[in-house]
């Protein structure tokens, strides 16, 4: 079995009386170490898709395995804690708690872990360092560019090692500098550090850094080459 | 940074709103505190039951501040099932400032002390009561506050009563102290014989009777007669047992005890809609946030029981606050002696009792208020959430 394998997966949306199909029959498959760029039009169910790989959503039908564990009858309590270890989430609006530092932001996630206080801040101040913000680690998210806060994201996403980062169109708020800028530091984390990422985008120059680009349409699965993306 | 120093920045963001909400409650618990244990004060009998229910007090019938004849006591005397019958006036008096109100009442003391035997003296002080002519015996409590020495003379001013010079300030010597059945029970006792011949009014009045019966059963048929008795006379009067009369008493200053349930209830509803609007918007401003914490891995029931014990902790520590402090007003407003005549100072068992009962209301409202927060919180899911 792969490193993620998803299986026959169907996702349905109950909106009242309507029932909203959002990805059918889908099956997918990455090894260990991949980065995937997912494209396709805006509603054919890229976040569901992401979600359901992150541990944040269950599908109504199929099988998804990610690293081992099989997500599909886990509980609510189960799920969190898995997500917790195994899944660095960034979001397009970063998501950062406005009321902390940059490096308490980084520090969340490891709340959830024994460690001490000490090695708490010690661990999220290497996170930041690996974005390259260590200087900026009091200053508050309104106090930072779009790009850095989408920096601080990938430091709060990486802080507790997990082995996969799921990005839901982590350049689609930025400008063309800071974008390449965290396309570049997602391509490092993937290379040297062996994050397996799996990342939603609008953007065919984004895709570029990827190994494997997918496209989502209405529900299915269609496999382009990069090679084919950038000629 | 810890999970508390989690939460105590989050409350901390909107230092505004947070600093209001805690503001409206510290005011709330702070009135709580204090008309609550006041009202407690006027709802309970003023008297142990069990004594009070063997004693009967006889007022004039239309108004309890009309004097009625002095005889009336030998006459109720006279009557099957009265033991002993006393009486008392009210005097309004002062030391030196009208605002050092004194709860002042010249009193037949032979008698007095019968009546009442809850109103510990010793048999030395007594019989000084008794035989001094411009005698006065005040509760222990009373003499220290203002620093009084058994024998000094003490000029004590009347609202009420002039002497016949015209002169409102009247003196009297402490011969002794008593020691009252309840803490904060203030009255300054004087020899009635004196007030009765020196008093611009002339003699022969008293402003009511506390009468001791031998059976407690036999209370509404001596009050019937004592009023049947009367009825046809210039000074009708009205008979009620102790406590009730007590009732009745207070009942002249306007319901009290149930204006200040009135004026609390109103504070708490308000206070539950102001703490409930303000929470339940601060936590919509949160439901994205609360999903992105959801995705790190929190806890579903971690983060509900964060919330509830968020809104706990906003109502219960200004409640602390103005518990503490109107607790603090009490203990002045009893030690400034301005505690007016007609406003008992609640003893420190009730006051205590209304400060517990206090931050177990604050403990409610928060989880009150901070209930469908928390489940919200714990059901939502984070795909919910983030599209909020
Ligand atoms: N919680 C939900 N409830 C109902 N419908 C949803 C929900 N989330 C997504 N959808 C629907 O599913 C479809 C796919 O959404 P999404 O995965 O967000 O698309 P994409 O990320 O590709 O833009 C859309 O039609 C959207 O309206
Ligand atoms: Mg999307």
């Amino acid at each position: 079995m792969a490193f993620i394998e998803l299986t026959n997966v169907v996702k349905n949306y109950e909106k009242g009386s309507e029932v909203v199909h959002v990805l059918q029959d889908l099956n997918l498959s990455l090894h260990e170490g991949d980065f995937l760029a997912l494209m396709g039009p805006s509603g054919s169910g890229k976040s569901t898709l992401l979600n359901l790989i992150g541990g944040i959503d269950q599908p109504t039908a199929g099988s998804v395995v990610v690293d081992g564990a099989n997500l599909d009858n886990m509980s609510g309590s189960q799920l969190a804690k898995w997500r917790s270890a195994t899944i660095g989430f960034v979001f397009q609006f970063y998501n950062l708690l406005p009321f902390l530092t940059a490096e308490r932001n980084v520090e969340l996630p490891l709340l959830l872990t024994n460690l001490r206080g000490s090695q708490r801040k010690e661990n999220a101040l290497t996170a930041l360092r690996t974005v390259s913000l260590e200087d900026r680690a009091k200053h508050k998210p309104g106090e930072l560019s779009g790009g850095q806060q989408q920096r601080v994201a990938i430091a709060r996403a990486i802080v507790a090692d997990p082995k996969v980062l799921v990005c839901d169109e982590p350049t689609g708020d930025l400008d063309r500098q800071s974008a390449q800028e965290i396309l570049a530091l997602l391509e490092t984390l993937n290379e040297q550090f062996g994050k397996t990422i799996i990342m939603v985008t609008h953007d065919p120059l984004a895709a570029e850094h990827a190994k494997t680009v997918l496209h989502l349409d209405k529900g299915v699965l269609v496999e382009s080459e990069q090679a084919e993306v950038s000629a | 940074m810890t999970s508390v120093g989690f939460v105590w920045k989050n409350l901390y963001r909107k230092k505004t709103r947070t600093f209001l909400t805690f503001f409206c409650l510290f005011i709330a618990f702070l009135l709580y505190v204090a008309l609550g244990s006041i009202a407690v004060v006027f709802s309970i009998d003023t008297v142990s039951g069990e004594l009070g229910a063997n004693r009967l007090q006889t007022s004039a019938k239309y108004s309890m501040i009309d004097d009625i004849p002095k005889r009336y006591v030998d006459e109720i005397s006279q009557l099957d099932g009265v033991e002993l019958v006393t009486h008392m006036s009210w005097f309004g008096g002062y030391y030196q400032e009208p605002s050092n109100m004194l709860v002042t009442f010249p009193v037949n003391p032979s008698t007095f002390f019968r009546v009442y035997p809850e109103y510990e003296i010793s048999d030395e002080y007594l019989s000084a009561f008794i035989e001094t002519r411009r005698g006065m015996v005040a509760p222990i409590a009373v003499v220290e506050q203002y620093q009084w020495k058994v024998g000094d003379i003490v000029p004590i001013g009347s609202q009420i009563y002039a002497q016949k010079d015209g002169n409102y300030t009247w003196e009297f010597e402490l011969v002794g102290y008593y020691t009252p059945d309840q803490e904060g029970q203030t009255a300054v006792l004087l020899q009635y014989d004196y007030f009765d011949e020196a008093n611009a009014f002339g003699p022969g009045s008293v402003g009511w009777l506390a009468i001791q019966i031998t059976d407690s059963q036999l209370g509404p048929e001596i009050a019937q007669k004592i009023d049947s008795m009367y009825i046809n006379s210039s000074d009708p009067v009205r008979t009620a047992t102790e406590s009730e009369a007590n009732r009745q008493f207070l009942a002249q200053y306007g319901n009290i005890t149930l204006m200040m349930s009135g004026i609390l209830l109103a504070v708490f509803f308000t206070i539950l809609l102001v703490c409930g609007n303000t929470m339940a918007q601060a936590f919509r401003e949160r439901i994205a946030e609360l999903g992105v914490l959801k995705t790190i891995g929190f806890n579903d029931y971690g983060l509900g029981l964060w919330i509830l014990s968020e809104a706990v902790v906003l109502s219960v520590l200004p409640a602390i606050f103005g518990v503490v402090i109107g607790m603090g007003l009490l203990v002045a407003v009893g030690s400034s002696g301005a505690a007016a005549m007609f406003l008992p100072t609640p003893p420190m068992s009730v006051v205590l009792s209304t400060a517990v009962s206090s931050i177990a209301l604050a403990g409610a409202l928060g989880v009150l208020v901070g209930a469908i927060p928390a489940l919200t919180t714990t059901r939502m899911s984070i795909v919910e959430a983030m599209h909020a």
